[in-house]
């Protein structure tokens, strides 16, 4: 599983280091990319699996991101309809969101920018 | 000297991308951002007795937890710099975002600042993030209800 791990995430980043490199792409396309990734392959069912397999290479990516997001929401759908899908989506993904407003705007506070 | 030329002057004096390097540390990188990963999601598990569903929740706390600080010691720039997509693709890449954008307008006050432009770069993953997830829960409702 560790190894597993090591190699899913080095493979991803590697690839997207391959397309930073060669095309015109800033690393806002990319993240953005692979978060949209992650939600198609959440779509095909794939994404599970791929968690299933290497456990946490899979999940410290911003791909689980996507897949979060879209997981969520089929649970909130399934739960309580159209109205559950718009208030669950950002279910789980929350904890990403809310947890980087909050230590950013913390430490904003605390430190000075470094140039 | 007509501006092809000149253009290609530039090219070969501007100095070279170390694109073979840049690949073998962002693959080592993110490998071992995984690897600490799963380290980390093992010992929640076997110590707090934790389900494994809600260690990874606290694993992408953790990672952002320690992104954000480093970001804000100014130490996760130079990492970046040498590491480049190993460390963007992880979530600590959207937590550095984040808080280096929040420290950047720090000076411009809380609102037209820090208010303004704390998503000035993560704002595209929420964004389309959302996007797409909700397309494609609204596309899965409508194929197999």
């Amino acid at each position: 599983m560790y190894l597993k791990a090591f190699l899913f995430a080095g493979t991803v980043c590697l690839i997207c280091e391959l397309v930073l490199d060669n095309t015109k792409l800033t690393p806002g396309h990319i993240t953005s990319a692979v978060t949209v990734i992650g939600a198609l392959l959440s779509f095909f069912g794939i994404y599970d699996k791929i968690v299933a397999w290497c456990g946490a290479g899979a999940t410290v990516l911003i791909a689980n991101f996507g897949h979060m997001l879209y997981s969520a929401g089929v649970a909130g759908y399934a739960e309580s309809g159209i109205l559950g899908l718009f208030s669950n989506l950002l279910c789980s993904s929350g904890i990403a969101i809310v947890s980087v407003v909050v230590f950013s705007f913390v430490f904003t506070m605390i430190f000075k920018a470094k140039d | 000297m007509n501006k092809t030329e000149y253009q290609k002057l530039v090219k070969t004096l501007s100095p070279k991308e170390p694109k073979f390097r840049n690949a073998i540390m962002a693959f080592l990188i993110g490998g071992l951002i995984g690897f600490i990963g799963e380290v980390i999601v093992n010992i929640l598990m076997e110590s707090f007795g934790l389900a494994r569903v809600d260690s990874y929740a606290w694993l992408s706390f953790i990672l952002i937890l320690f992104a954000t600080f480093m970001t804000a010691l100014g130490k996760f720039d130079n990492w970046v710099t040498k590491a480049k997509c190993g460390l963007i693709i992880p979530t600590t890449g959207f937590a550095h975002s984040v808080q280096s954008a929040a420290l950047d307008y720090k000076k411009d006050g809380l609102v037209t600042g820090i208010g303004a432009n704390i998503f000035k770069l993560a704002g595209s993953v929420i964004l389309y993030g959302i996007l797409s997830a909700f397309f494609l829960c609204v596309l899965k409702v409508v194929l197999y209800g």
